[in-house]
């Protein structure tokens, strides 16, 4: 079973975003997305528990994204496309999901798998987009999967509790940080990692067209930066034993209660 | 401006946060406000609809479309930007709404920005406000082309309802091959008591300065009590002391109830991008240097398992005087 992986690096730290640009500064250190480690943990799984195949990690960013695909590569990925392009830089949703499909097109993985959000832009949305212009079933917030039969079996959590759904192959996936615990590196598979194929292709090498990406491509626009609205004041005080008619009157006085 | 809002609903009940979006839709007082209800035996939600500020309701009704999946509502709700020429589709968060709206970006080539709090009419353009950076700015942000589609952050929006009726239109539903291949084969839902943590107007939370799961029902005799739900932090559900549909931060839900009680919780950014955005907030913490004080309108430096049973006690009074 031939499984992908979409991840993404993102900026390490606390993130800013460039005044002139309205973009993020991806101009320090990067790493690999936390909640992308589950995607590519639950990959490494369904790999063993077939007992053979292939999980390939694929990205779209910077040329030093390469270092968090290595430190995927040495959780125990086979091998490993980047997109990078200046050409992409600024790209939206719309523009994203269109190179990533064009790039899984090439690769035909029997199942796609992505993290819940990306820790950067808090986006949580990307693999349906996917999905859609791949022409392939779609389940996200998936707390358990589990492949018989050429289909896939996923728990999918939800605001009212869990659902099973089955979904055949190819199939996107999308899977909650609570699915797994995402293994460490091995010092073996850190030293590994660097002998592992590490691909760079160019938009042009995918046949996605100059106008359907980077900010040409998009469809959002950002106009300004803002401070967030301030909190009113708020007051602190110490339990003397009467903190709790403290708090029933304050609620009161905000008619709470 | 047409704009379309879609209808989730649970049960036999549309969602509060959909409905909210569409109080928003219906206040930007711009053209024609519709909705969307799509499931199967549907057809009494949009009634109720109308009352909550639909001029028009679209009903999709079909068998096929019985399951919370969504891929057969892009389907429809691409059809019927198509047909009816729709420019702006808002969505309120929820796991099916965000599939629904990216998934309908990708088929329409159409802008989506989201988890916004807000979208106002400024200089001729409408412009979604976006929290960002662990809500430490707000951007703004907008469209270029049309249709536009909006997903806005849990709570954002209190529902209105006016009253009225809505004029109900039934449209075709026609599904692509790979929208139907997913299939729903258990729904094994959690039923829980009191209102959802998305819906309530109160959430009594509590955190690891509870000690132990025992103690959550310390937490859950206040939110009773105060007629709220119960929230938890991804602390205590990693720890299995509550279960996972209850947690509130960055993995979790995102909720903006009138109050919010934190009992036991630190604040850290993680639980606070989840809540901060609520009406008022209080903390009951023993730590008196907890991160959760400097985003809290009262905060107690105290014992959690004295201070709260005594606040139930005065709430359960006042309700019985």
């Amino acid at each position: 079973m031939k499984i992908a992986v979409c991840v993404k690096q993102i900026p390490e730290g606390n993130s800013r975003i460039d005044p002139g640009t309205k973009r993020l500064d991806r101009g320090g250190e990067g790493t690999l997305n936390a909640f992308d480690a589950n995607a590519v943990e639950e990959a490494l799984r369904l790999k063993d528990s077939t007992g053979e195949g292939e999980v390939v990690l694929l990205s779209l960013g910077l040329a030093k994204a390469q270092d968090a695909l290595r430190k995927a590569l040495a959780m125990g990925a086979d091998r490993a496309v980047l997109i990078s392009d200046d050409a992409a830089a600024g790209s939206d949703l719309v523009a994203t999901s269109y190179a990533l499909a064009k790039a899984l097109e090439r690769e035909g993985a029997d199942v796609i798998l992505f993290g819940q959000q990306a820790g950067d832009s808090d986006g949580a949305v990307l693999w349906a987009a996917v999905a859609d212009r791949l022409r392939m079933p779609v389940v996200s917030q998936a707390a358990e999967i589990t492949h018989a039969d050429g289909k896939l079996t996923v728990k999918r959590q939800t605001e009212f509790g869990y659902d099973v759904i089955e979904a055949p192959l190819p199939a996107v996936v999308a899977v909650s940080d609570a699915i797994n615990e995402p293994r460490y590196p091995s010092l073996k598979g850190i030293m590994g990692a660097k002998s592992k194929p590490q691909e760079t292709v160019t938009l042009a090498d995918l046949g996605v067209e100059a106008d359907r990406a980077g900010e040409q491509g998009s469809r959002t626009e950002v106009y300004a930066l803002n401070d967030p609205p301030a909190r009113g004041d708020s007051k602190k005080i110490d339990d003397d034993g009467n903190a709790a008619q403290a708090i029933f009157d304050f609620l009161a006085e905000k008619r709470l209660v | 401006m047409s704009t379309l809002v879609f209808l989730e609903h649970h049960g036999d009940e549309l969602l509060k946060g959909a409905l909210g979006v569409l109080a928003k839709a219906a206040s930007l007082g711009d053209g024609d406000v519709a909705g969307v209800v799509i499931g199967s035996g549907v057809r009494p939600l949009a009634d109720a609809a109308g009352t909550f500020g639909a001029a028009k309701v679209y009903v999709a009704d079909d068998a096929q479309l019985e399951a919370p999946l969504p891929q057969p509502r892009v389907d429809v709700i691409a059809q019927l930007v198509r047909d009816k020429g729709i420019e702006t589709i808002l969505f309120g968060n929820s796991v099916l709404a965000a599939d629904v709206a990216a998934g309908l970006a990708a088929r329409l080539d159409a802008g989506i920005n989201w988890d916004l709090v807000d979208l106002v009419q400024q200089d001729g353009k409408l412009v979604g406000k976006r929290p960002a950076l662990q809500d430490s700015v707000y951007v703004d942000v907008g469209w270029t082309t049309e249709p536009r589609i909006a997903l806005f952050r849990s709570g954002s929006f209190d529902p209105n309802e006016k009253g009225g009726s809505a004029e109900v239109e039934d449209v075709q539903v026609a599904l692509e091959d790979f929208s139907s291949a997913a299939r729903m084969v258990d729904q094994a839902h959690e039923e829980s008591e009191g209102p959802s943590i998305e819906d309530a107007p109160v959430i009594v939370a509590g955190g690891r300065g509870l000690g132990g799961p025992e103690n959550f029902a310390l937490v859950e005799e206040l939110a009773k009590a105060l007629g709220g739900a119960v929230g938890a932090t991804r602390a205590v559900v990693d720890a299995g002391w509550y279960p996972y549909a209850t947690q509130v931060g960055q993995t979790g839900k995102t909720v903006a109830p009138k109050l919010y009680i934190a009992c036991g919780i630190s604040g850290a950014i993680q639980h606070k991008v989840g809540m901060q955005s609520s009406g008022v907030i209080v903390a009951i913490n023993k730590d008196t240097n907890a991160p959760i004080f400097e985003f809290s309108d009262l905060g107690v430096v105290g014992d959690v398992h004295e201070v709260v049973p005594k606040l139930t006690e005065l709430v359960k009074q006042r309700k019985s005087s």
